[in-house]
């Protein structure tokens, strides 16, 4: 379902109610855009408005675009019409059932075959360290299991052509390959982030703060080169990880 | 006169939701008054207060806090009639599951909080089943996905409501929730209500405190399901 569309984000106004300076933003297929700023500057609510297909009806006023046009009512309601994935901040899960049946039921509510159930969950495993079995409980995952989890559900039974991550840094999860099967073909990916390497992955960066958007950054090759260089450092870091994990001893510094 | 009958579960964030929302009502030229209904005590009119609309409070005390709605609705209707408002707000303490305190010609609405997990939808019962708006609250500390099958079970048990997804710190979903508010129903003479309340008083309702089986009257079931009328 990875059609190609845009989107343009309208400017609208910042916690004082001022008009934000960044008036436009469009977003094309195939891109990943950062959203950057302090901690409580705005970032999640620039993240709902887009999740929400804002229409100036929102604290922000903003009015999100699809493809130049204003979106029918019915798609930013209906799950199954839904353009939007959003992989939250908020990952333990508080529904009492199995991973097995809560899938089940996710794959229904957007209107998807039940059998795609196995497939998030192997997908799931390749991020983890620790596997998740279909007849675990989904309130004894771990935050790195439930991350994981959620972006294999996102790549498999969501797949909106819109994907929208928030602060995906913080568990235990394969960082870049996430953000890798997350982007899929095509598809247009916004994230939230205070992490050098997804921040520099992304080919521009919105700025925000005090609620509003005050600048893009586009990731020059001097950025680029220096993403290249942490996200040797990144993998290495993942390795130790693993070796520590798996109860073995650090035998040499790389 | 519109009316807009607010239930939910105690914590859902009703009072918050309808701050939101009155707020969004007032910039739309609305003149909204509240009636905050509670059991025993509430300092939720104070938070009213401040946007500088009526206010009403009623604790509902010794007597079944949704009977007390129904049965001071006209009261209300008149009061905010006489306080120069277009819509009343009566926000119900809303306990009891067994009935749902909407008359036909209202906005009924159910807010019910979605972190109280996925099989909540079916245990609530007429209070959701016969809503025409069911809000769901507090899904920022959830998933997407939670969200979602959260919904498809609300929808499993009441296939026609609408609904609003708010946030009752951010204001999210108030817009919305108001403009299903402008586009409701008029309250008119000689409502009914929409669901049976439960069957007949039980002697609970009439001052029985004693626990031993032999001194309970009315329309009675039993552990295993039978169900018996004892009495005169």
């Amino acid at each position: 379902m990875s059609e190609i569309i845009n989107l343009t984000i309208l400017g609208g106004v910042n916690k004082e109610g001022a008009d934000e300076p960044i008036r436009s933003v469009e977003i094309s297929s195939g891109e990943i855009v950062g959203i950057v700023g302090p901690t409580g500057s705005g970032k999640s609510t620039l993240i709902d408005d887009i999740e929400q297909l804002a229409q100036g009806d929102t604290p922000t006023g903003r009015t999100i675009l699809v493809n130049g046009e204003k979106p029918d009512a019915n798609i930013r309601v209906d799950p199954r019409k839904k353009l939007v994935a959003q992989l939250s901040q908020n990952m333990h899960f508080l529904a009492d059932m199995t991973v097995e049946e809560f899938l089940q039921m996710h794959a229904r509510s957007r209107g998807k075959d039940e059998s795609l159930v196995s497939r998030v969950i192997e997908l799931a495993n390749t991020l983890t360290g620790e596997p998740i079995a279909p007849h675990h409980h989904l309130t004894a995952l771990s935050g790195g299991q439930s991350r994981s989890l959620m972006t294999a559900d996102i790549a498999v039974i969501s797949d909106s052509p819109v994907v929208l991550i928030d602060e995906v840094e913080n568990a235990g999860i394969k960082k870049q390959e996430a953000l890798q099967l997350l982007a899929g073909e095509g598809k247009i990916v916004v994230v939230v982030t205070h992490d050098p390497v997804l921040a520099l992955m992304s080919s521009r960066r919105i700025v925000i703060r005090n609620g509003g958007m005050v600048d893009i950054i586009t990731t020059s090759q001097e950025e680029q080169n220096v993403c290249c260089k942490i996200s040797e450092v990144d993998n290495w870091l993942m390795s130790l990880r693993e070796t520590i994990r798996r109860g073995d001893i650090v035998e040499q510094v790389a | 006169m519109k009316l807009v009958v607010v239930a939910g579960t105690p914590g859902s964030g009703k009072t918050s939701v309808l701050l939101h929302t009155i707020k969004a009502l007032m910039r739309n030229e609305k003149r909204p008054a509240v009636v905050k209904v509670d059991c025993l005590w509430t300092d939720d009119d104070q938070r009213f207060k401040r946007l500088d609309i009526p206010v009403h409070v009623g604790l509902a005390k010794d007597m079944c806090p949704d009977h007390f709605t129904i049965y001071n609705t006209e009261e209300m209707l008149r009061w905010a009639e006489d306080e120069g408002a277009d819509v009343l707000l009566s926000e119900t303490a809303g306990l009891c599951l067994r009935c749902a305190p909407y008359p036909d010609e209202c906005l009924a609405v159910c807010v019910i909080d979605v972190t109280t997990g996925p099989n909540t939808p079916l245990k609530v019962g007429p209070l959701l089943t016969t809503a025409d708006i069911v809000v769901m609250t507090k899904g920022d500390l959830v998933s997407q996905a939670e969200r979602e099958v959260f919904r498809e079970r609300v929808l499993e048990v009441n296939p026609g409501c609408n609904i609003v997804e708010a946030n009752g710190l951010t204001g999210k979903g108030a817009f919305e929730l108001a403009e299903l508010i402008r586009s409701g129903p008029d309250a008119v003479d000689n409502m009914l209500l929409r669901y049976n309340p439960p069957l007949a008083i039980c002697s609970l309702c009439t001052g029985e405190t004693r626990v031993a089986r032999k001194h309970h009257m009315g329309v009675l079931r039993n552990l295993d399901g039978f169900m018996e009328y004892k009495g005169e």
